[in-house]
């Protein structure tokens, strides 16, 4: 059974030359019960695809469905289905962490009579219980994503969005997010909607939807999309380039890839082909490494570019909006 | 129904909340109209001591004393409005864009929580009643209370239908140049408003604190231009209208 079902769903915002399409034409469906993720670059439209879903943007075309509900004309029974982490931090900071939790449970009609006690079980589910009458300015970074991570939980949502969850924090704070979402998910029957653009968040997901200018450019178990890439993957970086591309193309059949990082090439049983391959080679290699397929491999070949690239882009916007915070 | 009526209760606690866990501002927010009062006011009147006589009792601490409390009232609600824009800033906005209750609740229990304190605000400048000389009775506080309120909510609506679109911070400077000092500054809140040239008479007879005032004015001072029921349908008027755009604004997606 679906959870969301989103059928030709476009969105277009105006600019000052023409409309920039978001999210074009794209269509989907999220089982009730799995992790579902969205991975892509930034500026792909995986925000603008998640506020339609959540009631903030009103699709330019197309439909979608969530708990059976329309985003468009069934706004506050979609709303009260969902819950959400957003990607930049959406606190009340002058209030308490018990204050921000008794704020959205009332918003969202949890009865009097569980608040407390759904508020006291959710703070320490992500061990913020002892600060509970603290504001939330003095909390840090990861202590308000767990803040943030049990209001979404609160109302018992049907769909859990978590938009980059785990963005400008460092990778131990992130592994310790994760488990509480696990934690949690195992609890509370409840799907989650996840974007990234990390590649071990994808990689956790039942089911991840690659996109790429605002179109689902494919859509499968990590598994799945990893069988795409023949085997294993080969990066070759040797002293002539160009010579060494067309050879392995001729030679072995396989499209290269060439960026920065290399020549990439895709082999079915890569610890034997290896020993062969260098013996055989008439250019110079100057390194070589084999190493099984992630996701990043898959959008490489689908798009022909990393994901990483643009998230140093990422970064720099993320600083910025920081220091505009801090004026 | 029930569902936006706790909405709007919910947003009016916050801000009731947050007011009252904010003392600094609540000092700052009193000092300084005792400012604008004791200074400006004492050293204003003594200049032009004897050009006050016709039609006006008392000197003229005592005249503009309603008048501050007027911008008191002034102030207090304007930036209870435009704190939208800053809980746009920092996320919350959305917190409560994307809850289970109508977006014009929104607007509602914003414009509540702006008035009440708005009324604790103007309220706490009666505590400087005594040091000017007026006498204020209990029969005044009960009708201030509910007039203090009215303003109020006429002017938070006003913020908020101007803070509805606006996305940064940057554009306060405006509102204050171009909305709050002119509104406080044509509402006779500092000097009589008969005998004006008639430009200026126009700009103060549609702006709707100078009824806010005058209405102040009459129950504080027991004199005014206006009947104090003329004074508060205006208010009413303006309000309500008001706080309809700012529903409808509120209420519409991108």
């Amino acid at each position: 059974m679906n959870i969301i079902e989103v059928v030709n769903l476009s969105k277009g915002f105006k600019a000052k030359k023409g409309t920039i399409t978001a999210v074009k034409d794209v269509s989907f469906n999220v089982r009730m019960g799995e992790l579902f993720g969205f991975l892509g670059p930034n500026g792909a439209g995986k925000t603008t695809t998640i506020n339609i879903l959540c009631t903030l943007l009103t699709p330019t075309s197309g439909k979608a469905l969530l708990n059976s509900f329309d985003v468009v004309t069934n706004q506050n029974e979609v709303r009260q289905s969902i819950g959400l982490v957003f990607q930049e931090p959406s606190l009340d900071e002058k209030l308490t962490a018990r204050e921000n939790l008794e704020f959205h449970a009332m918003l969202y009609n949890v009865p009097k009579a569980v608040r407390e006690e759904r508020i006291k079980y959710m703070l320490e589910i992500v061990g913020l219980y002892d600060r509970k009458d603290d504001l939330v300015n003095t909390f840090s970074g990861g202590m308000k994503r767990r803040l943030e991570i049990a209001r979404g939980f609160l109302h018992h949502p049907r769909v859990l969005f978590l938009d980059e969850p785990t963005l400008g924090l460092d990778p131990q704070t992130r592994n310790h997010i994760w488990e509480y979402i696990h934690q949690l998910r195992k609890k509370e029957e409840i799907t989650i909607f996840l974007t990234t653009h990390y590649m071990a968040e994808a990689e956790n997901c039942d089911r991840v939807a690659i996109i790429d200018y605002g179109e689902i450019i494919a859509i499968d178990s990590p598994s799945d999309l990893k069988k795409e890439i023949g085997g294993d993957v080969i990066t070759v970086i040797a002293e002539d380039r160009d010579k060494a591309k067309k050879t392995i193309e001729e030679e072995y059949n396989v499209s290269v890839i060439a960026n920065d990082e290399g020549l990439h090439f895709e082999v079915e049983n890569g610890e034997t082909f290896l020993p062969k391959f260098i013996k055989k080679a008439d250019f110079k290699i100057l390194s070589i490494s084999l190493r099984r397929p992630t996701l990043e491999d898959v959008f490489l070949k689908l798009t022909g570019r990393r994901i990483r690239e643009e998230s140093a882009e990422a970064n720099t916007a993320l600083k910025i909006h920081a220091r505009r915070l801090m004026r | 129904m029930s569902r936006n009526l706790m909405g709007i209760y919910t947003i009016w606690l916050r801000d009731v909340r947050r007011f009252w866990r904010d003392r600094p501002r609540i000092i700052g927010a009193t000092i300084q109209p005792a400012l604008f009062l004791f200074l400006l006011g004492t050293g204003l009147g003594r200049g032009i001591a004897g050009a006050f006589g016709n039609g006006i009792r008392g000197d003229y601490l005592t005249f503009i004393y309603p008048g501050i409390i007027g911008m008191s009232i002034l102030f207090t609600s304007i930036f209870s409005a435009i704190s939208i824009v800053w809980d746009r800033e920092i996320g919350f906005l959305k917190e409560v864009m994307v809850a289970p209750i109508a977006r014009w609740a929104v607007a509602v229990g914003k414009a509540f929580g702006g008035s009440t304190v708005a009324v604790f605000q103007g309220s706490l400048m009666l505590i400087f009643a005594p040091f000017i000389n007026v006498h204020i009775t209990p029969a005044i506080v009960i009708t201030l209370i509910p007039l203090i309120f009215l303003i109020a909510f006429s002017i938070t609506s006003i913020g908020i239908v101007v803070a509805a679109r606006m996305h940064s911070m940057q554009g306060f400077q405006i509102i204050m140049n171009f909305l709050v000092l002119p509104m406080f500054f044509l509402s006779g809140a500092m000097f009589p408003i008969t005998n004006l040239p008639r430009w200026m008479g126009i700009l103060v007879a549609i702006n709707p604190l100078t009824y806010g005032v005058d209405a102040l004015r009459g129950v504080i001072l027991g004199f005014s231009n206006y009947s104090l029921i003329a004074n508060m349908s205006i208010i009413s008027g303006f309000g309500i209208a008001m706080i309809i755009a700012a529903m409808i604004i509120f209420g519409r997606t991108e």
